[in-house]
């Protein structure tokens, strides 16, 4: 075990999200009832990834300016774990707009027509294929060091389109989804009731050290498998 | 003034009403069984944490046996 302590604490984060996550008392909202319980574990995996992909970003650039492949090898494995809580965002949003999205007056199939145009969705999925194409265009290439500067490179690429996908253009239109064109409800400390940001925040906290974690166990795994190679 | 008065308690009514409404877990919460819900997803909290820290302390002894 290595630098043991934030592993623990984003342990004890986590324990304390699930406990208090379901026992606190939450606003009464007559659309969401007691899945706004969900904030907890959908919203903090998209934090989170973002969170991931920032740390990928900047051991890119740090790759791209030292040349030294400890950074490469970060960065790719901060973007498989950041691509893996997008991924599970994706899915428990998927399970969360099925109770709280369907229109109970259409067909399931109607009202999956009016979810699939949701820009929010659209733009989450642009962001994780840019991503996915990361590690297409990774793994495409045999030269070590070419792909470590052309991942890099795409990297950086891929972390600007964060921001227009997932950021600029769903807050543009209008959605179902919250943090549409009326603001950000989850970092807005005027939005979010009191006692559900005394959980939020932890939660937040918790999930990406345990995103952290992952990634530093995949890092220590890639190096000794290079050793390895090498020997 | 009275109108006025009859009108706001009114509002106030049905606002008070509106939002006891909502259907939640109360019963849930009542009876206590939304502790088995928390014993279960602590448990698989504690599952995936053991597997992770089993998984770092081999890659450290990996990294001492090199």
């Amino acid at each position: 075990m290595r630098r043991s302590w934030w592993k623990i604490l984003g342990v004890l984060l986590l324990v304390y999200t699930f406990i208090a996550g379901l026992l606190i008392e939450v606003p009464r909202n007559p659309q969401l009832q007691e899945t706004i319980r969900n904030l907890f574990f959908h919203v903090c995996m998209w934090f989170g990834m973002m969170i991931l992909f920032i740390v990928s970003f900047v051991r890119a650039i740090m790759y791209l300016r030292t040349n030294k492949h400890i950074h490469d090898i970060a960065s790719r494995q901060y973007a498989g774990v950041g691509m893996l809580f997008g991924l599970l965002g994706y899915l428990t949003g998927a399970i969360w707009m099925s109770y709280t999205w369907i229109d109970s007056n259409k067909s399931v199939f109607n009202s999956f027509d009016t979810i699939a145009r949701e820009p929010k969705l659209i733009g989450a999925a642009i962001a994780l294929l840019v991503y996915a194409a990361y590690l297409v265009l990774r793994d495409s290439i045999q030269d070590i060091d070419k792909r470590a500067r052309i991942s890099a490179v795409y990297n950086i690429f891929a972390f600007a389109m964060l921001f227009p996908s997932i950021w600029i253009i769903p807050r543009l239109l209008d959605s179902l989804h919250p943090g549409g064109s009326e603001g950000n409800p989850a970092l807005d400390p005027g939005s979010a009731s009191a006692n559900m940001r005394l959980v939020f925040y932890p939660a937040i906290a918790g999930w990406t050290l345990i995103g952290v974690w992952i990634a530093t166990l995949k890092i220590r795994m890639k190096i000794l498998y290079e050793q390895k190679l090498s020997q | 003034m009275k109108k006025m008065i009859s009108i706001f308690a009114l509002l106030l009514f049905t606002f008070l009403a509106h939002a006891q409404d909502v259907t939640m877990a109360d019963t849930m919460k009542e009876n206590g069984k939304i502790y088995v819900v928390i014993a279960v997803i602590l448990t698989i909290l504690a599952g995936l944490v053991l597997y992770l820290f089993r998984l770092d302390r081999k890659i450290s002894k990996l990294e001492k046996n090199k």
